[in-house]
């Protein structure tokens, strides 16, 4: 059988950076094919190829059997072959019907929207979502939102199919629905081409998988023949191994938060009556679903949010509730906030800015009229290799050129250059790969074991259970339930689901 | 004091027409997400164009008119050119542009001899008999024809905007350049396309007041009207009808001052002189209280444009 799409020796860099070296893929119509890999190991700048968004240095492109040189997403849309990007491309202010009228333009406005507002609701039909043409993208769910993106694709007629990282913004409940829907495209005839770095999707719902690493294509593989172990063996290199963690006489309490309450921007009361305390030499876990106060609790106690009431105390200054968080830097509490970009980096300075900017009012680098770069590069560099942060170039580089997981190591070796006493992390290996979050893991280890009072909010259970000393779990507000370790799985999902 | 208001009203229309064409011109570029601040530069260069094409080459006023669009949308190249083609930031851009335009157009006024020679200009055209209608004939039916053209434009270029493909696609470029990019839309194009259509109905604002209104050039006779017509699309969220709306009102309050001067009142002369930027600070203070924020503000306006490569 031809290959709907099939990629050979593709070669891309990005600034002397090598992405793509020598990859190479391959698709038949009716299959799920996976491509895996740790983030930053090319695929997705291989599937912005095969979409004609980027140009490859070398390598050939082929559609059903024929060699292209595709001129732009336009003219890969045109040969059937249609992307949904991880950042969806859709305009937020059009509604449902405009944005896919604008990626299948018509001669007329007025007979194209009315035939598009047909089309869609005979996708949405098809594909069993529930998507009215008439509605602002802005107003939908980011799982809305994929379904637009999905229809806007089909109705350009796609018949390769490619999703970069589909699942990662989605429930559990969602990514289920959303790779069944998938099976139903490939059996339709479709070529269905799955960007994940997630194991057990493709074990679960790939008929191929390819993968990828360091740009390169490592091996084809069948999902139901090879076992997770090779599977992982292959997108890692070599298997990471647990962090070792030693059990530790706890100290006294470094942290009490006393029957907080916080109220969200729009005045919904996010946090209610939450109390818990953390001692020295322990990790404190905070599990829970999404959206039940943890986000609002963790600017609390970094000082990014005021709380209506309630205390925050901390051992040394005593009660922080109110003070601004340089007071409470000073005082030993460190921050790793949720999003990186947003609120732990400036994505368009250095990375030697980004890592003295939390020290420079101590006067390490100089007066307040004349800062001492050689110091701030020396200690940068030194921060860069101790904590393994990768593709620096040199760390006048912009940070935003950092990858993620080397972007997180970045904000922890800056937040633990001051031996902190108390750790905020919030979801701090969200969006990293396997080896980035052993790595993460293993600091928020080592800072405990000297230790520090570490506060982990994550929406992982996997990873709560992995490190955490003692558990709380947050509903509503509230810390409903603790638990200490070896904590049972199912009873903690028991207490998050018990009081919702 | 009939009288008064009627003759203040009559005029309202002409005074209002340069604010409502340069404020239409730069919602057709900014809605493309350039944001656009060339207006007084623009029209000075479509104010000396138009007069001159009116003193060297005769003929009617709305061949003037043409070429002063035309002249605008040569120079509105340059500034596409900065900000669409070099990504120069829209602000310098704009600005330089603006400075640029007045050093330009005083020098070829001066060295043209093109200083304090009158022309004929436009005639109003009375819509008989709805001119005859008492008090209201006066105000809507004796216009010239620039005046009663405003409102079919209007009308255009709000449905293209809202109702056309091309519309749709150039709002699209302005909202979310990588959404249209990946539509396949070539974004520099629309956005040096948008600019440079605006740009013509700026350089119409500004042949209006030079061949229409005061039939004359004079150095720097726009004087502050292009600020105002770019607070305008903020004021008017960027659409349409609302410029025109915010328009009449800037029209109206220009076409008092001399009046209150006329009829003997006595305040201040530069007092009045302010006035018409006094209103635009309170209209701004206004909007920026009750807004809370520039809704309606194009998604990427004031964003270059590159296809984004590495996060």
């Amino acid at each position: 059988m031809t290959s709907a799409l099939e990629l050979t020796g593709i070669r891309k860099t990005f600034d002397g950076v090598v992405a793509l070296d020598g990859a190479v893929f391959s698709a038949i119509p009716g299959e799920v094919h996976a491509l895996l890999g740790e983030n930053g190991a090319g695929k997705s700048s291989l599937m912005n190829i095969a979409a004609g968004f980027y140009v490859p240095d070398a390598g050939t492109v082929a559609v059903n059997g024929e060699t292209v040189a595709l001129s732009g997403p336009a003219d890969a849309r045109g040969r059937g072959i249609g992307m949904v990007h991880q950042h969806f491309k859709l305009v937020k202010p059009f509604t449902v019907a405009e944005n896919i009228l604008l990626a299948n333009p018509r001669p007329s406005f007025r007979s194209g929207i009315q035939d598009i507002r047909q089309n869609v609701r005979k996708q949405a039909d098809q594909l069993g979502f529930d998507i009215d043409p008439e509605r602002r993208v802005g107003d939908l769910s980011v799982a809305e939102q994929q379904q637009v993106e999905i229809i806007k694709v089909l109705i350009g007629g796609a018949r390769i199919l490619i999703l970069d990282e589909p699942t990662a913004v989605l429930t559990d409940v969602e990514a289920e629905r959303l790779l069944q829907i998938v099976r139903r495209l490939a059996d339709s005839g479709v070529a269905v081409v799955l960007v994940t770095h997630k194991l057990h999707e493709v074990k679960r719902h790939a008929d191929a998988v390819t993968i990828m690493r360091g740009g390169r294509t490592v091996a084809t593989a069948d999902p139901h023949v090879a076992s997770a172990a090779e599977l992982t063996e292959l997108t890692v290199g070599q298997t990471a191994p647990l962090p070792a963690r030693a059990e530790r006489p706890r100290g006294t309490t470094l942290l009490n938060v006393g029957a907080l309450y916080c109220a969200r921007g729009d005045g919904q009361v996010m946090v209610a009556d939450a109390s818990f305390f953390v001692r020295a030499g322990e990790i404190y876990g905070l599990a829970g679903v999404s959206g039940n106060g943890q986000a609002e609790l963790a600017e609390a106690l970094i000082g990014a949010r005021q709380p209506l009431s309630g205390e925050i105390w901390l051992e040394g200054p005593g009660d922080i509730g109110t003070l601004p968080p340089a007071v409470r830097r000073e005082a030993g509490l460190a921050a790793i906030p949720a999003d990186r970009y947003a609120f732990a980096l400036a994505g368009s300075l250095s990375i030697a800015d980004n890592f003295t900017v939390a020290t420079i009012q101590s006067g390490r680098y100089g007066t307040p009229w004349l800062i001492d770069r050689t110091a701030m590069r020396r200690d940068a560099l030194e921060a860069v290799a101790a904590y393994d942060v990768q593709g620096v170039r040199g760390v006048g580089q912009k940070a935003a050129l950092l990858s993620g997981g080397n972007a997180q190591k970045l904000v922890i070796a800056r937040e633990f250059s001051r031996q902190p006493t108390v750790i905020v992390a919030h979801s701090p290996s969200r969006g990293l790969d396997v080896r980035a979050c052993a790595a993460v893991h293993e600091r928020l280890l080592a800072a405990r074991d000297r230790g520090a009072a570490v506060v982990l909010i994550s929406e992982d259970l996997d990873e709560i259970l992995a490190l955490s000393d003692r558990i709380g779990v947050m509903t509503r507000g509230r810390i409903v339930a603790e638990f200490d370790r070896p904590a049972d799985r199912q009873e903690i999902g028991r207490a998050m689901v018990d009081h919702a | 004091m009939n009288d008064f208001f009627i003759n203040w009203l009559a005029n309202v229309p002409g005074t209002a027409a340069p604010y409502a064409f340069a404020a239409l011109g730069l919602i057709i570029s900014e809605r493309s997400g350039v944001l656009n601040l060339t207006a007084e530069g623009l029209m000075l260069v479509g104010a000396v164009a138009g007069l001159g094409a009116s003193l060297t080459m005769g003929g009617h006023p709305l061949i003037a008119l043409l070429v002063a669009m035309l002249a605008a949308s040569l120079m509105s190249l340059l500034f596409a050119g900065l900000v669409v083609i070099l990504r120069v930031n829209q602000v310098i851009a704009g600005l330089s542009v603006v400075f640029f335009c007045q050093g330009l157009t005083g020098l070829i006024g001066t060295l043209a001899n093109w200083q304090n020679h009158p022309i004929a200009g436009l005639k109003k055209i009375a819509i008989w008999p709805l001119s005859e209608i008492p008090v209201i004939g006066r105000i809507l039916f004796d216009q010239d024809l620039v005046v009663y053209l405003a409102i079919p434009i209007f009308f255009a270029v709000s449905f293209f905007l809202r109702r056309s493909m091309l519309g749709l696609k150039l709002r699209a470029v302005g909202e979310n350049p990588a959404a249209a990019d990946a539509a396949g839309l070539n974004v520099s194009l629309y956005r040096i396309g948008a600019i440079v259509a605006g740009s013509s109905l700026v350089g119409l604002a500004g042949g209006y007041i030079s061949v229409v209104s005061v039939k004359l050039w004079v150095t720097g006779m726009v004087g502050g009207r292009g600020w105002i017509a770019v607070a305008l699309v903020v004021f008017a969220r960027w659409a349409p009808w609302p410029a025109l709306a915010g328009a009449l009102l800037f029209g109206c309050i220009e076409g008092v001052v001399p009046r209150i001067a006329a009829a003997g009142i006595s305040v201040p002369q530069y007092l009045m002189l302010m006035t018409p930027y006094v209103a635009t600070i309170a209209v701004m203070m206004w909007v920026g209280a009750r807004n809370r924020g520039y809704q309606g503000e194009p998604g990427a306006l004031g964003q270059p444009h590159v296809r984004e490569e590495r996060r």
